[in-house]
């Protein structure tokens, strides 16, 4: 319950977040538009292999994630009191944090050609080493991030069915193919295809696993190779026609999502596991234990080897480094700028959208409300190289500026930032409003003073939650530095690269472990101060 | 002397750091109302029973075979919940026959089965329907048609009645009851209406902390005054 003038308030703030967001979305854009009269769209056959590799490797990545994380969440779900489950579904959160960089680097260790994996493999006597590089490599990666993910939300949707469901089955005598056919698939079913939505969104715009694991001209995808086009061989027009190809790839993905409906929409933490008295001991059960554990080993063998190569480095020189030292400020400022726009952001639209639904409104009004409902999928239509890429070419006479391309920076990592922010802040606004809305009107509290001490102090908690997520995203991004990154600006992943990039593997494992612990920090905190991570998934 | 429908006999379990401990036995074709407040074992009884959890200790028997080491599809055991006994995305005639078969191979004598007992409970035509679009008591119907089309020896209901309301409690402990003595089942009832005790059972067990407290008839079991853990389950009704 608002007052009128709180009305107003509201909905000025929207159109003022919908502006800022449309000139964050609308200028990049527009200058790739711009930029494009001058490229050919005939088809150009290193454009149609890029495309098709682009979806080959989404394609796959999402397959096999889905096809492991099925069994993988059924066996979870079958087996609620196995010792170090609450624990390994914590470390399944990890992923989620992780910069790509710092992953890419851990799975380099574990299963690189100098890697544990190749040397074992060695020692055995097998002498063709398995490839982290190329597509091979590419797969194992978004495997790595997106199998905890879908794993974590089928399982979710496996233990919200009633405990009484796994009596009855027992009881009924229904076999374990019975149970999946007739209990567990139609439970998962509607899950999977969500999941796979946003699995294969979250691989066909991944840049920076991309960047350092596939490389060469067969394995690149759109987002690298815009990358390219503008950093090495410095062809505009060709980036302007990928980025246009990624945008429609984006739409396309998006749309199907819309239609799929994604999975997370106000899914609960997991919470209580129900008993399995369906479950019989014997043969079954102990595949269902070995897939728990190899699954656990394949996720927690890059983390610890992150954890190990980093300590080994010779940490006291590289925290004793001034370009270090200018990363980490640069990196945290860029970081907090971030996450206070998105916040922001955010909440302007949430607020207005909130006195929209409140009130009978005119045309304006629902298209205010609708405006602000589709802002944070809007932002997923550009990814940020694709945003960073039109940025560059407006910039293209002033690329050594200092001001403006820290700025497009933060506005980026801001929108990329915003479907997480969103998602936190919305429903705790709305049971802050639902429950203190009538009180306020009726003590004649209103206007900045109820702003001030009643619906921000409220809401504290998801805002803390909801900047420290978006901290930690925007600390952990290479796709807008990539494009700006350089003497004058340096970030930490940035710098984790140029070692990667130099072969100065010790430093870069230094790094990636200082970076890692400043992401899972933030996380952390997130985790603490709020509904979790759940709520913040789009 | 034949064996008895449903015996325990010293069955002890760990729960935490307290723990139960149940022998009884009951003859076939009898009644029982499970009472005793809430957290003193009366649903971990019927979980033992069923198979849902393995005693420490002691045996299990339905009509005079051990089933302690059996699975729960094994021991001839019917359970009714106090909810979501039907799942929710099958219809109701397939959730009446997975009772019959769990893998839903069905001939001509298993769907005749499957449309009498639907009949029997009053649901006929139901078939295609899914459980969201019945009622609260349909459902509980849905679910006794199922234990009447498999006709287990062991009938136990978990306050399947809760929440019904008195009047149709009533009417569906009638049908329970009708149920049973078609079936010829032995049943087990944790309650916690004294009145629906009175309007069921034959015997009662009053279960508190873990024990079985009072194993008696239940003509005059409300009234007495020797069992103190009774009186104050009862509170300050209880006659003196």
């Amino acid at each position: 319950m608002l007052t009128p003038a709180e009305h107003r308030a509201a909905r000025l703030g929207g159109w003022f977040g919908i502006g800022l967001l449309a000139a964050a979305i609308g200028i990049p854009v527009a200058a790739l538009l711009a930029g494009s009269t001058g490229a050919g769209f005939g088809v150009d056959p290193y454009l149609l292999r890029i495309t098709r590799f682009t979806l080959l490797q989404a394609g796959l990545s999402t397959a096999l994630s889905i096809a492991l994380a099925i069994p993988l969440a059924r066996a979870l779900a079958r087996h609620p009191a196995l010792p170090g489950r609450s624990l390994l579904l914590r470390l399944f959160a990890i992923p989620l944090g992780l910069p790509p960089l710092v992953a890419a680097l851990g799975l380099i260790v574990v299963w690189g050609r100098q890697g544990i994996v190749n040397a074992g493999l060695l020692r055995l006597g097998v002498d063709q080493p398995v490839s982290i590089y190329g597509l091979s490599g590419i797969l194992m990666a978004h495997v790595f991030f997106n199998l905890p993910l879908a794993t974590r939300l089928m399982l979710m949707g496996l233990e919200r069915l009633p405990a009484e469901y796994w009596k009855n089955a027992a009881i009924l005598g229904m076999t374990r193919a019975n149970v999946f056919r007739l209990i567990e698939w139609p439970a998962i079913a509607q899950l999977a295809g969500g999941a796979a939505g946003l699995v294969f969104m979250l691989c066909v715009t991944s840049f920076t696993l991309v960047l350092v694991l596939g490389g060469g001209p067969a394995a690149t995808t759109l987002e690298v190779a815009i990358y390219q086009a503008l950093r090495f061989d410095f062809d505009p027009p060709r980036a302007v026609l990928l980025a246009l190809v990624q945008i429609a790839l984006t739409s396309a993905v998006l749309i199907a999502l819309r239609v799929l409906k994604s999975p997370a929409e106000e899914a609960p933490q997991l919470g209580l596991s129900p008993a399995r008295p369906d479950v019989a001991p014997g043969l079954p059960a102990l595949a269902d234990r070995v897939l728990i554990l190899a699954s656990a080993l394949f996720v927690i063998a890059p983390l610890a080897a992150t954890l190990v190569a980093g300590l080994r480095a010779d940490l006291v020189r590289i925290l004793t480094d001034a370009l270090l030292w200018r990363a980490i400020l640069t990196s945290l400022a860029v970081a907090a700028a971030a996450a206070a726009t998105s916040t922001m952001l955010a909440l302007l639209l949430v607020r207005a959208r909130h006195s929209v639904a409140e009130s009978q409104t005119a045309f304006a009004g629902r298209i205010l409300s609708w405006l602000a409902g589709i802002a944070g999928s809007l932002v997923l239509l550009a990814p940020p190289v694709v945003m960073g890429a039109g940025w560059f070419l407006l910039l293209s006479g002033a690329t050594r500026a200092l001001a403006l391309p820290l700025m497009i920076i933060v506005l980026i990592n801001a929108m990329m930032a915003l479907p997480f922010v969103i998602r936190v802040i919305e429903p705790a606004h709305r049971t802050a409003m639902s429950r203190n809305g009538r009180l306020c009107l009726s003590l004649g509290v209103t206007g900045i003073n109820r702003l001030r001490r009643v619906d921000l102090p409220a809401l504290a908690r998801p805002l803390a939650t909801a900047f420290a997520f978006a901290m930690a995203l925007s600390l952990g991004d290479l796709g807008a530095v990539a494009l700006f990154g350089g003497d004058r600006i340096v970030t930490l992943p940035w710098l984790l690269l140029q070692k990667m990039g130099s072969y100065r593997t010790a430093d870069a494992a230094g790094i990636a472990l200082i970076l890692a612990v400043l992401c899972m920090g933030l996380m952390a905190l997130s985790d603490r101060t709020g509904a979790g991570r759940e709520a913040a998934r789009p | 002397m034949n064996a008895s429908a449903i015996e325990l006999r010293h069955v002890t379990h760990a729960l935490g750091n307290a723990g139960v401990a149940f022998s009884f036995s009951r003859e076939t074709g009898s009644v029982t109302a499970v009472l005793g407040p809430s957290g003193a074992g009366k649903s971990t009884l019927l979980n033992l029973i069923a198979g849902f959890l393995a005693p420490d200790q002691g045996q299990v028997f339905v009509n005079g075979r051990d089933v302690t080491a059996l699975p729960p599809a094994g021991r001839g055991v019917s359970m009714v919940f106090q909810d979501n006994n039907l799942f929710a995305h099958l219809d109701i005639r397939t959730n009446i026959a997975l009772g019959l078969d769990p893998a839903l191979r069905l001939g001509r004598a298993e769907n005749a089965v499957i449309e009498a007992a639907m009949e029997r409970v009053g649901l006929a035509g139901f078939g295609r329907r899914k459980p969201g679009t019945l009622s609260g008591g349909e459902r509980q119907r849905v679910a006794l048609a199922r234990a009447f089309a498999r006709r287990k020896p062991l009938l136990l209901l978990d306050e399947p009645f809760d929440g019904l309301g008195p009047g149709l409690a009533a009417e569906m402990l009638s049908l329970m009851l009708e149920i049973r003595a078609e079936v010829g089942a032995t049943v087990l009832m944790v309650t916690h209406e004294p009145a629906e005790a009175r309007a069921a059972a034959d015997r009662v067990l009053f279960v508190d902390r873990g024990r079985i407290a009072a194993d008696a008839p239940l003509a005059g079991f409300f009234e007495r005054s020797d069992i103190p853990a009774l009186r104050h389950y009862l509170g300050s009704g209880a006659p003196d």
